[in-house]
This record gives structure tokens, sequence and C-alpha cells, in this order.
């Protein structure tokens, strides 16, 4: 369940990259790199388990299947909150820079 | 137990190579491409070392969402030994087969697909430039 959720957040940030491509204004690259490299990893888990328990693998019971959701989706906001201080870090369009400063009007008054 | 450790470590190697490697490369020549196979544009083909970051980028960030899920389960902690499994020989054997076996499959597996990539972008470079002599050059 862990593997489905973070392969299917991949699944998204790629698409969501590729309709933004080539502007990368809001570092989204960075969601697919996390999300597929987490992927690749838990793949090899999954295939190590499956070696290890079998058929079973595939037919978990109702509180690991929601424990391991619960991972998953914890593991999805994790990658998220990452990604936000990394863009607010870069700032791109400058929005944090502007907003540690106030304008001067032509009078010299701030704004 | 500590298989996210075999990537990082990779990880680490890899992201000093990738530094070590940008300071080194010199300027790509210029190379006429077409990107739609209508019209071309005059480019530049992106240097190894930024090939080089798509692994690092694989590698730190997997390992980063794995070390979460041994915090999660209690197998990696804030405080040393850092790795619960080191605290008694037993679970120390049991941590060092793990990253044997599937710590050293994971890196194995990204490196692979990051290979894989690599030789997909080359056909789509080498298609990009074929595509371009066959067009009259940009005005």
């Amino acid at each position: 369940m862990t593997l489905l959720t973070t392969v299917f957040a991949a699944i998204i940030c790629t698409v969501i990259w590729y309709r933004n491509a080539p502007e990368s204004q809001m570092h989204t690259g960075i969601l697919c790199w996390m999300y597929w490299g987490a992927s690749l990893m838990w793949l090899v888990d999954a295939v190590f388990e499956y070696i290890d328990v079998h058929e079973e693998y595939f037919t978990p019971s109702p509180a690991d299947m929601l424990n391991d959701l619960y991972l998953g989706l914890s593991v999805v906001a994790l990658g998220l909150i990452i990604w936000l201080v990394i863009l607010l870090i870069k700032d791109p369009k400058g929005v944090i820079k502007a907003s540690l400063f106030q304008k001067k009007d032509k009078s010299g008054n701030h704004r | 137990m500590a298989c996210f450790v075999v990537p990082a470590a990779e990880a680490v190697i890899t992201t000093v190579a990738a530094k070590v490697l940008e300071k080194k490369e010199s300027a790509s020549e210029s190379v006429q491409v077409s990107f739609n196979g209508v019209t071309t544009t005059e480019a530049v083909k992106i240097p190894f070392s930024r090939k080089l970051k798509w692994l690092n980028n694989l590698l730190w960030g997997g390992s980063a969402l794995l070390a979460f899920e041994h915090v999660w389960h209690g197998e990696v902690t804030p405080w040393f030994p850092f790795l619960t499994a080191t605290s008694n020989p037993v679970d120390a054997v049991e941590m060092l087969h793990e990253m044997a076996t599937a710590g050293i499959s994971m890196t194995a597996l990204v490196t692979v697909v990051w290979l894989a990539m690599l030789g997909v972008a080359k056909i789509m470079e080498k298609n990009a430039i074929a595509s371009a002599k066959t067009l009259p050059p940009a005005k």
C-alpha cells in the first residue's frame, strides 16, 4: 500500500511537471525525483517481501493495509513539505524577498 | 532495518562526483536540433554532470523517504546509536544482511533505471539532431 501510494504520487507529479514543462518555476521536478526514487526502492522491498511470504503478500490484513496507507500518506506529506521548504528557500517568484521589503513611493513614503 | 543507508552512501559519492565534473566540464558546442520535426533551433546538449544530478535526486529523495519509514517503524532514532538494530549483535547481523541484500538491490535498481534514462536521452538527442539535418536552417 505504501508502494502504491508513492507510485500514484509520482505519476501525478510527473503529469503536473510535464504539463508545465519546460517552465519549472514551481520546481515540481523535485517531487518527481523524490517519489520515483522512493517507489523504486519500495519496489525492491516488495520483491523481497514477496520472496519471504509468497501469495500472502497480496492478501494483507485490513489492519496492515490501513497502517501501510497511513504510512504512505505520511510519506507523501513529508515529500510535499520538503518540496515546499525548497520552493520557499529558492523563492523563484521573489514573493518572500518582496515581503521582506517595503516599497517606497515617489514621495518617499513606505507602502 | 537500515537498507536506505546503501543508496544514501551512493548518493554522497555521486553528489561529490557531480560537483567535481561540473567544475571540470567545458562549455558544450551548439548544434542545430528540431524538437517538433517542423522547425530547427540552435541548442547545446546538457552536460553529463547535469545527468548525474538525476541519479543524485533519485537516490537522495528515495533515501530520505525510506529513512522516514524506518523512523516510523522505530528502527531509526534521533539519539545514539541511531540505528536500534546496532544495540544487540543478533539484530546487527540481520541489519547487515538486509543492507547487503535489499540495500544493494535498491541501489542497483535505481542506478539501472538511471542508465536506461541515459540511453533513452542519448537516442532522443540523436533523433533531434538527425531530424534537424533534414530541415532548412533556422532564420
